[in-house]
């Protein structure tokens, strides 16, 4: 052997008494703030949920309780039922590092195609509904072909997309709403979920004004559950976090990557299907205007549940509480009267922290 | 004569105009170390991923314990019993130990839970990858659910070694395993290939790093241009031959450079 073999020797000889443990860990105890960043890293769905938390708490003080009545906490779910639906999905694509623009675009296009299926030409209304949801997996799908075949950005295909949706969801109606009285008249099933199973009786010792839980928000709550166990217990939920973190590693490790975007992107699709019959029950009618906003609604509440931007980390979990938290702000500073500008701002101050957060806890590994 | 573990002969790859492989026979003896070395843009690379199923050649055959085999992917690869160790490591960083070292062959719950809801065993998946850390005395990463975000470069590489040390039953490569670790990293990670040889796996090392090669490997396939120009044996050769006949300042010994 050379001398070059002997220089690498003599410098290892330098390690002799060095510790031995191959993997052990710094014994130094860290800085609480380095704790705090830690037991975040660990628990991601701690941050929403303590915003959650104090965020009833001052609002039920600065009310003297009245946050707390029943009526309220129910309205807030009601309020939130959709936006919740439409984060769920938003969680899956965002979780993969993508992003749906399109999500409200297809739930409005997909209800649209319920109600005209149903009222105007007289299909039964189960199947106006597997038709509806059907139109929003094709969506779905259809950004998530764009997205794998075409390697384009999720973020350009889906700006594209929301804009050809919501231009087939003036075509399709022809602008115009589908008033209630025709739906239940024809398919009161379309207006299901909008129904309300009574909890208590309320001030005036009927049922209305009462505590309710709208029929949408079951579905909802299901619907999350589902996802939920999708994500945090399947290997395909697996699979999802890997490709967001690393989608060369993800392919390396023999994940087919392209499948698995296309599955997310076509799910999230069937979930705004879904959330299409929430919201005609929700409206009350079926109607090609409004929720302009639902796609960027959807994405405050999945970034201020916690789930990261840049893909591979966050949860259901964290998105229904980004969703009542974005509730329960609106409902108690409308509550204590503030100018409704006020719950606009709240609201961007919440995003921009929520995402510094998520940057903060990132930066653990370096 | 034995019979190779994972043999190529001719291999041919193109990338519009530029060769990266120009014919370039490979062969790995059962339980041997067997070092790959050569300049940058020699071709190593391309070669490695060829055999691992990263890159599809052009033309040639490459022999798995003498059968012909034709991977279209690293998970064809994996499935015949190559296992790799990429340079970047190919972890997931937010996913766990446990979660990285099944990453794309989890392991179900039996019955229908497994079977109809697809929930995964963790607690089997944790038992196993707390086993394959251990069998390499790397157990001293406690937390099995930790991110691989938390660890440090070495403690990372063992993670990536366990992972193909469990799966891999015939053949493990390993791209520039110490290229991005400190001396006492490195020298956990060379012990880690001694006991990976004590099992009786063959190892494929790709690495700049002489004094590594030199000290670890039982032969030395040197790539040049595109193509094998001699496989030397360590104790025949110092570095300096080695880096002469890869950089072309000397020529290959003429037996060898035929095999």
């Amino acid at each position: 052997m050379s001398q070059d073999a002997s220089g690498s020797a003599s410098a290892e000889k330098g390690l002799e008494g060095a510790a031995s443990g191959v993997a052990s860990f710094e014994d130094e105890r860290p800085s609480l703030l380095r704790r705090v960043q830690h037991f975040f890293h660990q628990n991601p769905t701690m941050i929403p949920a303590i915003i959650f938390v104090v965020a009833i708490a001052v609002f039920g003080a600065v009310t003297s309780g009245r946050f707390f009545a029943p009526l309220n906490l129910s309205l807030i779910l009601t309020q939130v039922t959709i936006i919740a639906l439409l984060g769920t999905a938003q969680t899956l694509v965002i979780v993969t590092a993508g992003i749906d623009l399109s999500v409200g675009a297809i739930m409005v296009l997909s209800s649209i195609v319920m109600g005209k299926l149903a009222v105007d030409y007289g299909v039964p209304a189960p199947i106006a509904l597997l038709a509806g949801m059907l139109c929003g997996l094709l969506c779905g799908a259809a950004n998530g072909l764009l997205v794998t075949r075409l390697r384009l950005p999720p973020f350009i295909v889906t700006l594209g997309t929301w804009s050809i949706f919501g231009a087939l969801v003036t075509l399709v109606s022809n602008a115009a709403t589908i008033r209630k009285a025709d739906i239940q008249a024809n398919a009161p099933l379309l207006l299901q979920m909008g129904d309300r199973i009574s909890l208590g009786a309320g001030p005036s010792g009927s049922a209305a004004g009462g505590p309710f839980l709208m029929y949408g928000s079951i579905l909802m709550l299901g619907v999350a559950v589902v996802i939920w166990y999708m994500l945090s217990r399947t290997a395909f939920g697996r699979h999802v976090y890997a490709i967001g973190d690393d989608p060369n590693a993800a392919r390396l490790a023999g994940i087919r990557v392209n499948r698995t975007l296309v599955m997310v992107y076509t799910l999230a699709g069937l979930l705004c299907g879904i959330a299409a019959w929430v919201l005609i029950g929700r409206v009350g009618a079926v109607s090609p205007l409004g929720n302009q906003t639902a796609n960027l609604d959807a994405i405050t509440a999945v970034v201020i549940g916690g789930t990261s931007l840049f893909g591979g980390r966050g949860s259901i979990v964290g998105t229904l509480f980004g969703a009542l938290i974005v509730g329960v702000f609106d409902s108690g500073l409308s509550l204590t009267g503030v100018d409704p500008l006020w719950r606009q701002l709240t609201t961007g101050a919440l995003i921009i922290i929520a995402v510094s957060i998520d940057q903060w806890i990132r930066r653990i590994s370096s | 004569m034995t019979q190779p573990v994972l043999e190529a002969r001719g291999l041919t790859k193109r990338y519009g105009r530029v060769v990266a492989l120009d014919q370039a026979d490979f062969e790995l003896l059962p339980n041997e170390v067997l070092g790959v070395i050569g300049a940058n843009g020699a071709g190593k690379s391309t070669l490695i991923k060829a055999l691992c199923g990263a890159v599809i050649p052009d033309s040639g055959e490459i022999l798995l314990e003498g059968k012909p085999v034709h991977f279209k992917s690293p998970l064809e690869a994996r499935q015949a019993g190559i296992e790799t160790v990429y340079q970047d490591l190919a972890l997931s960083p937010a996913l766990s130990i446990a979660d990285n070292m099944f990453l794309g062959r989890e392991i179900r719950k039996p019955g229908i839970v497994g079977d109809v809801f697809r929930r995964l065993d963790r607690t089997k998946m944790q038992k196993l990858a707390r086993d394959a850390l251990s069998d390499l005395g790397l157990l001293t990463i406690q937390n099995i659910n930790q991110a691989v975000e938390t660890l440090s470069g070495g403690q990372r590489q063992g993670v990536a070694v366990a992972r193909a040390a469990a799966f891999g039953s015939r053949v493990i490569i390993m791209d520039e395993p110490t290229a991005a670790l400190g001396v006492k990293e490195s020298r956990r990670v060379l012990d880690l290939m001694g006991r990976l040889k004590a099992k009786g796996l063959p190892i494929v090392l790709i690495s700049h790093n002489m004094p590594h090669v030199f000290e670890v490997a039982d032969r030395i396939h040197i790539h040049r241009l595109g193509r094998r120009i001699a496989v030397i044996n360590p104790k025949d050769f110092s570095m300096s031959d080695a880096v002469a006949i890869m950089t072309g300042a000397m020529k290959p010994p003429e037996t060898l450079a035929a095999a």
